[in-house]
């Protein structure tokens, strides 16, 4: 049972996934803790896969006994098990909070939405535990066609959302389909490991450069990198909040991972460092993201529009992290992915509560709020602060990585841009913070009004995940860094 | 000699993080309230004070908790200045307390349980300021003070306060970035942060330029010194209620600044890098014109919490300029300056405060007359300016002798000019309100009494303290020498 985790984190969720409309039929309210214990499944083997990985080293699965490279490899190192780990734990405790916050946002919903929710939460899943390309593409698909209809259950607007985001979606998957279809004509194989092994001799072809490229704006458009985002906001701001909140901590998330994968592991580093200067362009494309996200959120009054600029900007850490491509950005960058989560799932699902209690969206209209919901906006500071960077949060400890090993490159700009655009953080977080605790007096009486527990619990548990790992970020450093040193020269 | 280690460090960091937590649980009951507040202040104070022996044998009380990131710890280490810095803190606490109770409730304050908590939070960061081994430490715990002290700053809520803060915050966390990346660079290079007496950047074959932006970041980084031209956010922070200039704004928070420059100048650089990059020269004039320009600028405002506090900008550069002299009589002075000036400008702000409670008067040109309606006050007052000013007999005379003495060994007359100068200045903006108190006539019959108790008895104290640090300076003085006994080496 046990060597077959890798596989059966996958099937758990397919057959989850096939099995939820005929619960639904039976009882509809059934959906959603079904799709908690679904999600909770894969959370806990993901974590056992962690745990594996650490102790005992690398794992290769072969799917039906087929011996690679004919056969599909499940391939599981450090990094594939670490952002299993976050991807699975964010699901799940997004699920616990969907309950109340779908249920009130759009009701009447549950059998599609929750069938959906656990297919892109497998989707996502096997594009991190695959060690085949194609198959990579396969869960890709299925991903993003799940993320596409949980976008338009939305309010009005989310039709045309996720509308532009099918159409920049679809122009992504071809790009990367296209760039898989490049490298399998040359060398034969679909096989990652494979693949690194038999594209050195061939660095020398251009073709091998275009599928390069392809596969870098294929994945850049999902990663939502400037000035490729433009699908990101208007999908966040109208999808329902549960959904935005899982999407931000999750989806780009692993289309970084498989960046990440796709350059580092199936192409090597000198290539991409040094042969063609990938990276390089990557790493200015990334700090202009930064920069432009911070300046676009501050013009937002919407709450969740302006998270999501908040995540193009912060998606431009990670990749400017990743990018400058020495051992120090790389940990800051990977652990960038950790903390962005964290926050910013914690941070929508804030928005969601307040949307669900009030129905606010505007940020100068939440006067008061620290009074009636004294917890959900503690969670929220805590939250904000971390993305500020101030210490001792998780945001902190990566930033503090990012600027040294923007230090270790000697690009003075880079460091300038990381640590300076942490004052524009501040602007668009500040705004809230002065609208939500000061202008009203105590002879307003205001009630105390907190969302349900199903909905606190989640929203605390990733404010106090905050600041804990913040205190001991030295455990996440050690298991980042511990791959890095194995894949940077 | 050994170093210690020891609980006490952590526990006199937690003492008020406890009593914030019980601030929040008994918001419902004032009174509980404020006696959670008073007794975390006087538990945090004997805490420290514990510590004394031990130090004033001249070891190091250290406590190394856990690596926050690989190599880089939450780390304390109580030395003589830590341990000063510390008592002064604390012990002032205390009287604030006492004196912030009978502030807020004669001026029927509103978010009452906000403003002790994060008092207690803001003293906290000090005290973990004051005893970290490390600049990573001591990063963590000066920008957890930036935050804890916004909400204390904008307390009012009125548009004025809020613009206030957005500067304040605008100020302090740009100094935060910059600090923030001078600690890399120091750790980048060094591969340590831990403070050391002769300094850690001397030997590691740093350019001589990247020494001098270092400093130049660094010194924009403690910005919370208030050094012209970065002190504007101070004047601005005086729209918070008097307990908080007094404190957080005559001593946490600017003394904070200041003590970061004095490791960052001493224990980080060291005196020989200092020296040899002509670093130190430099900072003292930027120090000496600081004094004059603000005194000049202390002559223009009749908002006499303003002259306060740029009163307070001056004063705080004495004591960047004893520093930077390098000298051990200068070291003394401007360590000593530190408990000096808290004493007195706290004196002074709660007579500020006072007045504003009893007699509703901010302005200086509107109190005539106020010394026969608030002899006792204004008696305070006087002794608080007395002491501004240098007179002999008070805890200000000692400080600036040893600075005067500092200026002559290096051989700076400028500086000796500077300082006699500025004696005549706060003379020149001081006195007017004791003229103005005692000696002239009110246009109307005047009505008010003194203020409450609560407020009249701490500044009383803290003016007869003033006095005392002054005849008898023998055992703060005691530990600064050791402290300058530790910077010096054999030397």
């Amino acid at each position: 049972m046990i060597e077959h985790f890798p596989v059966l984190i996958i099937a758990v969720g397919l057959l989850g996934a096939f099995f939820t409309p005929i619960i639904g039929l039976i009882r509809k309210e059934l959906c959603s803790p079904w799709a908690s214990l679904i999600t909770l499944l894969q959370f806990l083997i993901s974590i056992f896969l962690l745990y594996q990985v650490l102790a005992a080293g690398n794992i290769s699965y072969w799917l039906g006994g087929w011996q690679p490279p004919w056969g599909i490899e499940y391939a599981i190192d450090i990094l594939n098990a670490f952002v299993l780990v976050l991807v699975a734990g964010v699901c799940f405790s997004v699920s616990i909070y969907a309950k109340k916050s779908l249920g009130f946002e759009v009701p009447g919903k549950e059998l599609p939405l929750y069938t959906l929710y656990i297919l892109l939460s497998t989707g996502m899943l096997g594009i991190v535990v695959t060690g085949d390309i194609f198959n990579l593409y396969v869960f890709l698909e299925i991903g993003s066609l799940a993320a596409y209809a949980l976008i338009a259950v939305g309010d009005r607007q989310s039709l045309m959302a996720s509308f532009n985001y099918m159409i920049m979606g679809t122009i992504s998957a071809s790009f990367i389909l296209l760039g898989i279809g490049y490298l399998y004509v040359m060398t034969g194989t679909l096989n990652m490991a494979d693949l690194s092994e038999r594209l050195p001799e061939l660095y020398g072809r251009p073709v091998i450069l275009v599928a390069l490229a392809l596969l870098v704006v294929g994945l850049s458009i999902k990663t939502a990198l400037f000035p490729l985002h433009t699908w990101l906001p208007d999908a966040y701001t109208h999808a329902p909040s549960a959904v935005s909140a899982m999407l931000a901590g999750t989806f780009t998330k692993v289309g970084i991972y498989a960046l990440i994968r796709v350059m580092f592991t199936v192409i090597s580093p000198e290539y991409v460092i040094e042969t063609v200067p990938v990276m390089n362009i990557l790493s200015w494309v990334a700090a202009a993201g930064i920069v432009a996200g911070s300046v676009l959120a501050i013009a937002q009054y919407d709450i969740k529009r302006m998270l999501a600029y908040s995540s193009v900007s912060q998606i431009g850490y990670i990749i400017l992290g990743v990018s400058m491509a020495n051992k120090l950005a790389m940990t800051g960058g990977i652990l960038h992915i950790l903390s962005h989560s964290l926050m910013k799932v914690g941070l929508f699902m804030v928005a969601g509560a307040i949307i669900y209690r009030t129905g606010i969206r505007n940020i100068y209209q939440l006067k008061g709020m620290g009074k009636k919901m004294p917890f959900t906006m503690a969670a929220f500071v805590i939250g904000a602060l971390s993305m500020i960077g101030i210490p001792p949060t998780i945001g902190f400890a990566s930033k503090f990585y990012l600027a040294w090993g923007a230090l270790e490159a000697e690009n003075w700009v880079f460091v300038a841009v990381i640590l300076l655009s942490s004052l524009l953080t501040a602007v668009y977080f500040w705004r809230i913070f002065e609208n939500v605790y000061f202008g009203v007096h105590e002879h307003e009486e205001i009630k105390k009004d907190e969302v349900p527990l199903s909905m606190l619990l989640p929203i605390l548990i990733f404010a106090a995940i905050t600041l804990l790992l913040g205190l001991f970020a030295s455990l996440p450093i050690g298991v980042i860094e511990h791959w890095v040193t194995g894949v940077l020269p | 000699m050994d170093n210690i280690t020891s609980f006490s460090p952590a526990l006199a960091v937690l003492a008020s993080l406890v009593g914030a937590i019980m601030i929040l649980v008994f918001r419902k009951q004032p009174n509980i309230r404020e006696g959670v507040s008073l007794a975390a202040g006087i538990s945090k104070f004997l805490i420290i004070a514990t510590m004394i022996p031990a130090v004033m044998e001249g070891r190091l009380i250290e406590l190394r908790l856990w690596d926050v990131l690989p190599g880089l710890p939450i780390m304390f280490r109580v030395d003589a200045f830590g341990l000063l810095f510390g008592l002064i803190a604390s012990f002032l606490w205390i009287f604030t307390t006492l004196y912030s109770i009978g502030y807020m409730r004669t001026q029927k304050e509103h978010a009452q349980t906000r403003y002790f908590f994060c008092f207690a939070i803001a003293l906290s960061s000090t005290i973990g300021v004051a005893f970290s081994a490390n600049l990573f430490t001591l990063f963590i715990f000066y920008e957890i003070l930036t935050i804890s002290t916004y909400p204390l700053v904008v307390h009012i809520e009125t548009p004025e306060a809020m613009r206030a803060g957005r500067k304040y915050l605008l100020y302090l966390l740009t100094a935060g970035v910059f600090f923030l990346f001078s600690i890399l660079a120091v750790y980048h290079y060094t591969g340590t942060t831990d403070f050391a007496f002769g300094g850690i950047l001397e030997g590691k074959g740093i350019p001589e330029n990247m020494l001098k932006l270092l400093f130049v970041t660094f010194m924009i980084g403690s910005a919370k010194a208030a050094f012209m031209p970065l002190h504007s956010w101070l004047p601005s922070a005086m729209i918070a209620p008097t307990p908080v200039s007094a404190l957080l704004h005559a001593v946490a928070v600017v003394k904070v600044g200041v003590f970061t420059a004095t490791r960052i100048i001493l224990y980080v650089f060291g005196i020989d890098v200092m020296k040899e990059t002509g670093l130190a020269l430099a900072m003292a004039y930027v120090a000496a014109f600081t004094i004059i320009v603000a005194s000049l600028f202390a002559l223009t405002h009749d908002n006499l919490k303003k002259r306060l506090a740029y009163s307070t900008i001056s004063q705080l550069s004495y004591i960047i300029l004893g520093v930077v002299m390098l000298t051990p009589s200068g070291i003394t002075g401007g360590m000593l300056h530190i408990l000096n000036h808290a004493f007195m400008k706290i004196t002074l702000f709660f007579c500020a405060g006072a007045i504003i409670v009893a007699a509703g008067k901010e302005k200086i040109s509107e109190m005539n007359g106020i010394g026969k309606q608030m002899p006792l006050t204004m008696l305070a007052f006087t002794l608080g300016a007395l002491g501004m000013a240098g007179t002999p007999a008070t805890a200000g005379f000692v400080s600036k002798w040893f600075l005067l003495i500092g200026s002559v060994e290096i051989g700076q007359i400028p500086l000796l000019l500077v300082l006699l100068a500025s004696t005549f200045l706060n003379v020149a903006y001081f006195f007017p309100v004791i003229i103005n108190a005692f000696f002239k006539r009110p246009d109307k019959e005047l009505s008010y009494r003194e203020a409450p108790l609560f407020m009249l008895i701490p500044l009383i104290l803290t003016g007869i303290f003033s006095i005392i640090l002054g005849i008898l300076p023998d055992e703060p003085l005691a530990m600064v020498r050791i402290a300058v006994a530790n910077l010096m080496g054999g030397k």
